[in-house]
């Protein structure tokens, strides 16, 4: 390793040994993190070419790879918990070190990869006076995954300490191929990604067993499942964007196989293909956005790299912004942000579980990763400090609320749910959007498992009702025969409503605060838009979930079934989920908070201080430092009160319409609707006369209004113009190539090939008469000819 | 003017062998006019050896002679087979060429 | 051992198919078993001692030409009998080498109407010959012989084993194909002349072009030549008419070894011939060849969406896939050319397989009529998934082969050889990213619509509609393994192709500066 001495310049030497010892030892699992996404790849294999013959059709191997991958993840993201303490406490000591790095013999025979050398770096000099502490840098692995090109910049770049990743290949001949690595990125983001993948998908194969048991392709949908949490992981584990392509398709590709799980019925596979053609749309900003990133970049697909060379402005921002907008695209789509967000409620045509785990928990929360994993990029090219809106901020902002509103509209629970998590998505993008990045991934990390719970608790309910989840029609009064359903069911709901102590309300909170919009919250800019997003999306969501768990829960039961408690293979994973989603809230508390309860300052904000690479500030640095929001409490009774407020009037809403109608699931004629009535009435004798005047405003016009016209027009706009456009596009394009094949390729171009056939034949045709067979014609010709020649010739010598 | 005769009265030979060739249907006659028209090359050839008392003259007469019989055997051969083959030895029927 | 493989290897590779046509001519036309054990023993010792030869390939050297033979040949014209192998022809002699064998292994059970084995395997085998000639040819002549060997069988194979309108099919591909070539060979002797140099070797020609300072123009001229003789073949956007029908009408075999093999020898004129010894013409050349490509990707999308045929579906495919290795060409960078090179390689395996499936749905429902179509899964549900992996492998799929064709073009694209258009081929970028939705777009229709749902009634009972054969098994599996396997380790091309293509990259890097 000829670069070792240079990496270990600095005034941190001794210390720097001293913990590379540490890490050595600590660092099997780092190294060996690629082993989390190759069990279930292997399973998949196992499965597809031995699944059938086995007494569980498959089901076991997947359990097995999935339950290894979990208490693999586990123990990494104790060792990372672990060092990173080490590090705080450390850090207070005023060490100058971190940034680990371990070579695995890049570039060097094959013998010398399995020396895995951890080298401890000197940071970059710390602007803002954080003591040099760059605490949670990440840990990569890599090795040589292809050479390409030769490279010319190699003079320019520089192989110097900052790019230890790319050192050149040399390849003995003079030359030096340009080297494209692959290996493992562990650090906090990754490892907390890790967690929820492999935990939601352990608990989704449990449930599954049980769910899809007697399906028509049991042994196939195992087979996937495993396949999606491989590339869901080597996604997450990716250490250059290159990687990341791999990991976002791969997924992409498990999400259109597992949609389509049912494709004999049209629709099915229709939504399946919606899935994978909107994620193509998305993708051509991928593909561009990493292209320019790379060159931008100087040639790399390092994520490190990128972010590095982002945060100390090697990058112009002009590059930046575009690659971020382009990238923003991919969000939109994967992450199911308007306007690409139409496939995410048809993909509810998939079974439930991969519902919960693909659509709900890990794959659509990709693009949100993405954006954190190259938050610098995002960061500086949309000018998130000091701004009052960005296209990241305002689009998560729009998903936000434009979800929400439709969530009100379902019939189908999983609809709801849908919407639901289309809304949260954007909640996390709008976290990202004005800079609250440890807000943002700790609401990806709280809404995984309580959206999990919600799912898995919908696929139970319709489990019990002959596989339909019409709410109307089918449900209704289910508390009293499904308990354990029904609990974990509320939890959830409560959990993603932001109802205190549950973990929706700590993620959701501090999103709010970071908005840096209400008093004394500080943050990175003022908005102001987004955060009145945020609001009305906090009293929403708890609306929408009123009248889905009402609907479902209560009431009389409307269906046709016999609805029972499911089986034990369902009800755990819901009381797993459920408890979580009442226990992760509190890895984040805010340091006010704590002290109030008294408790050691530690326990506070533990999420940030292991997910956050140095507060971000390490990437983020210079006049535009990254500065976190501070908690608020008067916000926090804010928003829980709008949220409660809004929950309580649609529970009214309902009860009254019980009270009129036991089987009733909204007002219609019969039950007698204020709104029919208000426009047979004088309106100023109405007011007057009418006691509940506030009961009339809620009930009616916030909870009706948005009920109905509004959501209904937003639905109608979704489905009648943005979905329809979709379909335009589809059609149209079908038509022109239509148009363009027959009339361009058929008649012009291949029109001139045969052209050039036609006329030779019709020349010889003329030419043909000629041809008369007699003799003597010829020889007249002939003598004829000759004679002109002699003429010729005469006259012309 | 001694050269003059000889020339013209060949070329008149031709001509009167080319008119025959073009104008007669039967296949005899066409070979006799070609007869005609050889007979006329081999009187230009003789008149300019003589006049160039060069013998090349009328070597290559007795070539054209020899070819001359030659082609009159294999072309009357081909006459006979259309004969044969037609009962008529009219040339303008023989059109298998036509394209 | 080694020394046989210096001085005969090549050679022995690129002929022992004839060998087998000679025995075969031998062989009463009713003996078809022992027809295509010769044919497969002939194609497999020339696999064999290909295999010889990767293994003995200096692969730290892949920029050298490699168990060079240089012969006097034809000594009027100074043409010689000149043979080798470096990086960028191994792939695609390896390429060949796999899929002419899987081919006959393939005609085990499906020799297509109206039969007569010895004369198919006959022509498979000559064709084999031209390919491979192709690929080692280091002398232009040599080069053109073998190009144009290629035509002739599979005019035949066209021409006889075709589906209806084969005889219109197959003089249209021999008279386009060959209208091209004879451009090329005005091309080829310009620079005979021009140059003065009184060889046709490939590398002497490069250098004396330099030393003798062609004109620029008199660069384009020549290789405006060359243009429509490769881009007939590969084949480029408005060149590309005779394929839809070749590959249409062409019998199942025909189609496979047009697709995976034939069309390359385009692509590969253009990075082995063209580029080289003509990059000032390249340079001149690259934007038009860029245009074209990228409306090649598009408008071979748009052509697809309206297709109702399967077969003809996936001929058009092939034009927009080669405009994706047309645009790698034409960004003159190493990273575009090494993606052009892993472009044609996947290409051929992909759309190999699409033939090969193509041509066993047509077998068993006799139709490849979309819309009567429907329920593959159903009923022959192994076939159904390989389809489902190719068209996955096809729309460029990470971790499938198509993918390392497709994205470092789009990469390289951004950032082309010095002295080109940066901004215009960012437009192409963008142009060929939209292509990636469209080609997605249409092979998952084609998917849905073949594999997904219920079979039509028409088939719902037919007992004829089995799931795939041993043969099929042998023939397919080679192949699916490759594209998987290539699209995890892309270094298995690259690291091969890299060096030589460095080389040709270089020439572009000195020019534009």
């Amino acid at each position: 390793m000829s670069q070792l001495p240079t990496l270990l310049a600095g005034a941190g030497v001794f210390a720097a040994e001293e913990t590379a010892e540490a890490v050595v030892a600590q660092s099997w699992l780092y190294d060996n993190a690629w082993l989390v996404f190759t069990l279930p790849s292997a399973s998949f294999l196992l499965i597809l070419l031995f699944g059938k013959r086995l007494p569980f059709k498959g089901a076991e191997i997947g359990i097995a790879a999935v339950s290894t991958s979990f208490i693999l993840a586990l123990l990494t993201a104790f060792t990372w918990i672990g060092d990173v303490q080490d590090q705080i406490a450390h850090g207070g000591e005023g060490e100058e070190h971190s940034l680990v790095v371990t070579d695995a013999g890049l570039g060097g025979t094959a013998g010398e990869a399995a020396e895995s050398v951890a080298v401890a770096l000197t940071a970059e000099a710390e602007e803002g006076g954080h003591g040099g502490d760059v605490r949670g840098a990440p840990v990569i692995n890599e090795v040589e995954w292809f050479g390409i090109g030769t490279d010319a910049n190699r003079a320019v770049l520089g192989t110097d300490a900052n790019q230890p990743n790319q050192a050149p290949a040399d390849d003995g001949h003079g030359g030096s191929s340009f080297s494209i690595p692959i290996g493992t990125q562990v650090d906090g983001q990754s490892v907390m990604l890790l967690i929820v993948v492999t935990t939601v998908s352990l608990l989704v194969h449990i449930y599954s067993t049980d769910y899809v048991h007697g399906d028509r392709r049991f042994t196939h949908y195992f087979a996937f499942l495993s396949l999606f949490t491989a590339s869901m992981l080597f996604m997450v584990l990716a250490s250059s964007t290159l990687q990341l392509i791999v990991g976002w398709e791969l997924v992409g590709v498990c999400s259109f196989v597992l949609i389509g799980h049912w494709w004999e019925e049209k629709p099915n596979s229709d939504a399946a293909l919606k899935a994978f053609l909107t994620n193509r749309v998305g993708d051509i900003g991928l593909l561009v956005g990493i292209t320019v990133l790379y060159f931008a970049a100087d040639r790399s697909f390092s994520i490190n790299t990128i972010n590095e060379m982002a945060t100390s402005g090697a990058i112009e921002r002009s590059t930046l912004t575009i690659a971020a907008v382009c990238l923003m695209a991919a969000v939109m789509s994967k992450s199911g942000q308007f306007i690409l967000h139409t496939w995410l409620p048809d993909a509810m045509a998939g079974p439930t579980p991969v519902s919960a785990l693909i659509h709900a928990a890990t794959m659509v929360v990709a693009g949100v990763y993405m954006i954190g994993r190259l938050y610098p990029v995002f960061y500086e090219g949309f000018g998130i400090a000091g701004g009052n809106i960005n296209l990241m901020a305002f689009i998560g902002g729009l998903t936000t609320v434009g979800g929400g509103a439709l969530a009100f509209v379902q019939r189908d629970i999983k609809k709801v749910l849908a919407y639901s998590t289309v809304s949260q998505l954007g909640y996390m993008v709008l976290a990202l959007g004005v800079g609250a990045y440890t807000a943002g991934m700790f609401h990806l990390f709280t809404h995984a498992f309580f959206k999990a719970c919600l799912f898995l608790g919908a696929g139970s309910v319709s489990h019990a009702c002959h596989h339909s989840f019409d709410m109307k029609a089918d449900m209704g009064g289910l508390r009293k025969y499904m308990p354990i359903t029904f609990t974990t069911f509320i939890i959830g709901s409560l959990a993603l409503a932001g109802i205190p102590p549950l973990a929706g309300f700590w993620s959701k909170d501090e999103i709010l605060a970071g908005a840096g919009v209400w008093p004394g919250t500080g943050g990175n800019g003022t908005f102001t838009i987004p955060f009145i997003f945020g609001l009305i999306t906090a009293a929403m969501t708890a609306a929408y979930m009123t009248r889905a768990i009402w609907l479902t829960f209560f009431g009389d039961y409307r269906g046709h079934a016999h609805p029972h408690e499911s089986g034990p293979r369902i009800t755990i994973p819901l009381i797993v989920l459920a408890g979580l989603a009442v226990v992760v809230g509190f890895l984040n508390m805010p340091s006010p908070f704590v002290s109030a309860i008294g408790l050691p300052s530690s326990w506070a904000h533990k999420f940030e201080d292991w997910v956050e690479p140095e507060g971000v500030a390490s990437f983020v640095g210079g006049e535009n430092g990254f500065t976190h929001a501070s908690p608020s409490l008067s916000l926090a009774i804010v928003a829980t009160l709008l949220a409660a407020g809004a929950g309580a009037s649609v529970w009214l809403y309902y009860k009254r319409l019980y009270a009129r109608d036991p089987k009733a699931t909204e007002y219609t004629a019969e039950t007698g609707s204020i709104m029919t009535q208000v426009g047979a009435l004088a309106v100023g004798h109405k007011v007057l006369e009418e006691k509940y005047y506030l009961d009339h405003l809620y009930t009616d016009v916030i909870v009706g209004g948005t009920k109905g016209p509004v959501a209904r027009a937003a639905y109608w706009t979704n489905q009648n113009i943005l979905d329809r456009m979709v379909d335009l596009v589809g059609t149209s394009s079908v038509a022109v190539g239509r148009f363009v094949y027959k009339f361009i390729d058929q008649g012009a171009v291949d029109g001139a090939v045969n052209a050039s056939g036609s006329l030779a034949e019709a020349f010889g045709q003329i030419l043909r008469g000629v041809q008369t067979g007699q003799i003597r014609q010829y020889a007249t010709l002939l003598f004829g000819a000759a004679t002109v020649l002699v003429a010729v010739f005469i006259i012309a010598v | 003017m001694f050269i003059n005769q000889f020339l013209i009265f060949a070329a008149v030979l031709f001509c009167i062998g080319v008119y025959g060739v073009l104008t007669r249907k039967n296949g005899v006659l066409v070979l006799m006019s070609i007869e005609l028209i050889l007979n006329a090359v081999n009187i230009n050839l003789v008149a300019f050896g003589a006049l160039h008392q060069h013998v090349a003259g009328q070597v290559f007469a007795l070539f054209v002679i020899a070819v001359a019989a030659a082609e009159v055997g294999v072309g009357l051969a081909i006459v006979l087979l259309i004969y044969r083959n037609r009962r008529s030895i009219n040339v303008a029927e023989a059109n298998l060429l036509k394209g | 051992m080694e020394s046989f493989l210096d001085t005969w290897g090549i050679t022995a590779m690129v002929f022992a198919p004839l060998v087998g046509v000679l025995a075969m001519m031998f062989v009463p036309e009713k003996e078809e078993e022992l027809h295509k054990t010769i044919a497969l023993v002939a194609t497999v010792v020339s696999a064999i001692v290909g295999i010889l030869l990767l293994a003995n390939f200096d692969y730290g050297n892949s920029g050298v030409l490699q168990f060079v033979v240089d012969r006097s040949w034809i000594d009027v014209i100074s043409a010689r009998y000149s043979l080798g192998v470096d990086g960028i022809s191994l792939p695609l002699v390896a390429l060949t080498l796999l899929v002419v064998p899987l081919v006959i292994v393939y005609s085990w059970h499906h020799i297509p109407e109206p039969g007569n084995a010895k004369a198919f395997l006959m022509l498979t085998l000559v064709l084999h010959t031209g390919m491979l000639g192709t690929f080692v040819a280091q002398d232009l002549v040599l080069f053109f012989v073998f190009f144009e060997v290629v035509l002739l069988p599979m005019y035949f194979m066209i021409g006889v084993w075709g589906g209806e309108q084969r005889l219109y099919a197959a003089i249209k591909f021999f008279l386009y194909t060959l209208f091209g070539s004879a451009f090329m060979l005005v091309s080829f002797l310009a620079l005979y002349w021009l140059t003065g140099s009184q060889t046709f070797d490939m590398v002497e020609l490069a250098q004396r072009v330099q030393s003798e300072g062609l004109t620029t123009t008199e660069q384009v001229l020549l290789f405006g030549g060359m243009f429509l003789g490769f881009g007939i073949k590969v084949p480029m956007f408005p060149f590309h008419t005779w394929l839809p029908d070749a590959h249409t009408q062409a019998p199942t075999q025909g189609s496979v070894i047009l697709a995976a093999v034939m069309l390359k020898l385009g692509t590969y004129g253009f990075v082995r011939i063209a580029l080289p010894i003509l990059p000032q013409g390249a340079q001149q050349w690259a934007p038009w060849i860029g245009l074209l490509a990228v409306i090649g990707i598009i408008y071979g999308a748009l052509g697809c969406l309206a297709q109702t045929d399967m077969k003809r579906l996936i001929a058009f495919s092939s034009v927009a896939h080669m405009g994706y290795v047309m645009l790698g060409i034409a960004t003159l960078t190493d990273f575009g050319i090494n993606a052009a090179i892993f472009g044609m390689v996947a290409h051929g395996l992909i759309t190999g397989m699409l033939f090969f499936v193509a041509g066993s749905v047509k077998e068993r429902y006799h139709t490849l009529e979309i819309k009567r179509l429907g329920g593959l899964l159903i009923q022959a549900p192994r076939m159904g998934w390989i389809l489902g992996i190719t068209t996955m492998a096809s729309l460029g799929l990470p971790g499938l082969a198509g993918f390392w064709g497709e994205f470092p073009v789009i990469l390289a694209s951004w950032q082309p050889s010095a002295g080109l258009n940066t901004t215009l081929f960012r437009v192409y970028m963008v142009v060929a990213a939209v292509g990636t939705v469209l080609a997605a777009g249409y092979l998952l229709w084609l998917l849905q619509r073949t594999a997904f749902g219920n079979p039509t009634e028409e088939f719902a009972d037919d007992p004829h509609i089995h799931d795939t054969v041993f043969t099929e098994w042998v023939a397919w599996v080679p192949m699916l393994i490759l594209i998987v396997v290539l699209g995890f380790v892309p270094s298995l091309i690259f690291d091969v192709t890299n060096e030589p293509v460095s080389l040709v990259g270089d020439v572009f890097e000195a020019l534009g500066n």
